[in-house]
């Protein structure tokens, strides 16, 4: 019976071409078997996510009446879906370059020597939770704070005689959003940028002071260049973060301030589908943003990896 | 040596916990306040939604949607990870470029497709939170699933703890729960903490598919009840904090450094 096995398995390995691998010869006659136990798994990636992407990625050229067309994509260069597409970009690279910076400089502060090793774990134990506190209660948590009846809004006007309503600042404007977002784009940061920083070795630095560098050549000619690919990376990850994200906004403006996610929630949660074709050419723009910035994203992080331990 | 802090990185650590605690503090304050005065201090808020029927049913409804995704996620992952990592190994770079799509395709577009696919489906699917939302929660899921899972079976020797178990007579049921499923234990319950800060948290699909979640709820207590959604926020904030530090604590234990972020934007 074995050597039965055996010679289908080899008259298999024949029929195709010949495998490298000694152990193949066994696993031939199973592989049909393993690759059954994995259609479970391709069957809920297809059903849940390739099939409806490819609906909002078809449907984005199709008419309102059938047919093929490109109106729907477009109608995204003009008003107001442009000026949508224009706030989110200025909102996730705003967020994206200030938590990237912020992030950087905080995750440094907890890393480099001399800081107590409690206050790291300390802010990767909460930038863990912040970067998980979005959505809704994050909203609110601000809406409390900096709202017009806000406790620091309060606070600043009867104590010390500054009304920031007064002097133009909303919280249910962008750049009350883009103060809200940074609360998961900070620690966001902190989370993807700690490695790297841990991973600039001691002894390269001992190194450099040895050869007589100062702080800044050190940083000039090998921190940097270490880093950069990193930093790029993580702060490419945050503009794709904040391009996606929706429920922040939608809940601190009450769906009013054009951002695409919103716009493209606004044909479903209201009674404005009349065309169904524009909310997926709305969603194919961001996929096509998002899917950049993956394309970018990707070979820097290859990159980055070179030096982790 | 011992180095002092360097007073550069005090300023930086002040201002970063200044930012991210005064927010914390205010929701607080402000969730204490009393409805008919407007001032402190009042545990009315928390009287409030305690007694409020519908905290406790989205909650559950939440929490029992987080469950039924952890079940699906695993059962349908923990076989096809253990199957790549024991005979498919070229499937493996296929499986972690497909876990990046979930990035491309944010819960936005993806309900949009969901909801245009299966909206003459049987009711029992797109009707109920069960079947439409668990599918799409199993799709956010996949990456933390897929990076948690695939570090837990790297960490361990499928194919000497396969051999061992079938030499011993084990049927291949019996060795993946028996052998592989003890192994990858703590990865399998970090992904699940994960999916289920997730879950918990996700806002985006039940709005638009109209499903009455604990996320939707907050945002319909926040629209009419403002004590009581600062007190609600809280609540929010203490659940992530407790799926968070489930993973940490688990992490710790075996050393591994969890730095997923699952978020509920």
């Amino acid at each position: 019976m074995a050597g039965e096995d055996r010679g289908l398995a080899i008259a298999a390995d024949v029929g195709i071409a010949a495998p490298s691998r000694p152990d193949a010869l066994a696993s031939g006659r199973r592989l049909p078997v393993a690759w059954l136990g994995v259609v479970p798994f391709f069957a809920v990636l297809a059903l849940f996510l390739f099939v409806p992407a490819g609906e909002v990625l078809v449907g984005a050229f199709k008419g309102a009446h059938g047919g093929w067309t490109l109106d729907n994509v477009r109608l995204l260069f003009h008003q107001p879906y442009l000026g949508a597409y224009r706030n989110s970009v200025e909102i996730s690279l705003v967020t994206a370059l200030i938590g990237g910076a912020g992030g950087f400089a905080l995750a440094y502060a907890a890393l480099r020597e001399g800081t107590p090793v409690w206050i790291r774990s300390l802010l990767t134990t909460f930038s863990g939770v912040a970067a998980n506190f979005g959505g809704i209660p994050l909203a609110f948590a601000f809406i409390a704070t900096l709202g017009t009846i806000g406790i620091v809004t309060q606070f600043l006007r009867d104590q010390l005689h500054v009304d920031i309503y007064g002097d133009g600042f909303s919280l249910f404007s962008k750049t009350g959003v883009e103060v809200v977002y940074l609360y998961f784009q900070l620690p966001l940061m902190v989370l993807v940028i700690a490695p790297a920083i841990e991973g600039l070795r001691r002894e390269w630095r001992e190194a450099a002071e040895s050869l007589g560098a100062g702080s800044w050549q050190f940083w000039r000619l090998v921190g940097v260049p270490v880093l950069l690919p990193s930093i790029l990376g993580a702060t490419i990850l945050l503009f794709g973060n904040a391009f996606a994200a929706y429920a922040t906004a939608y809940s601190l403006t009450s769906g009013a301030l054009d951002l695409v996610p919103i716009v493209i929630g606004q044909y479903y949660t209201g009674n404005v589908l009349d065309n169904p074709h524009l909310a997926q050419a709305l969603a194919l723009g961001m996929f096509v943003v998002l899917a950049a910035t993956m394309l970018v994203y990707v070979p820097l992080q290859r990159r980055a990896s070179r030096w982790s331990r | 040596m011992r180095r002092r802090i360097a007073p550069s990185a005090v300023v930086w650590l002040v201002l970063g916990a200044a930012y991210f605690l005064v927010p914390l503090v205010a929701t607080l304050l402000f969730s204490l306040k009393s409805n008919q005065t407007g001032k402190c201090c009042s545990l009315a808020a928390y009287g409030f939604f305690l007694h409020d029927g519908d905290f406790w049913h989205t909650l559950r409804l939440s929490l029992e949607l987080g469950l039924e995704t952890i079940a699906v996620a695993l059962a349908v992952f923990v076989p096809t990870l253990y199957l790549v990592h024991l005979r498919l190994p070229k499937l493996r770079p296929v499986i972690a470029f497909l876990a990046l799509i979930p990035f491309v395709v944010p819960p936005i577009v993806l309900v949009v497709g969901m909801l245009d696919v299966y909206r003459g489906a049987p009711s029992w699917f797109y009707g109920q939170p069960w079947g439409f939302l668990v599918a799409s929660y199993l799709i956010l899921v996949f990456p933390y699933m897929f990076f948690s899972l695939d570090a837990g079976f790297r960490a361990i020797d499928v194919h000497t703890l396969t051999e061992a178990a079938q030499s011993l007579g084990a049927s291949w049921p019996a060795t993946l729960l028996r052998v592989i499923v003890p192994n990858i234990r703590s990865a399998a319950l970090g992904g699940s903490f994960l999916a289920l800060a997730v879950v918990l948290g996700e806002f985006t699909i039940a709005n638009l598919a109209q499903f009455h979640t604990f996320p939707i709820f907050i945002q319909y207590v926040q629209e009419s009840q403002a004590y009581g959604a600062a007190a609600v926020s809280l609540v929010s904030f203490g659940l992530t904090w407790a799926a968070m530090l489930g993973l940490l604590v688990l992490g710790r234990r075996r050393g591994a450094r969890p730095t997923l972020v699952a978020g509920a934007r």
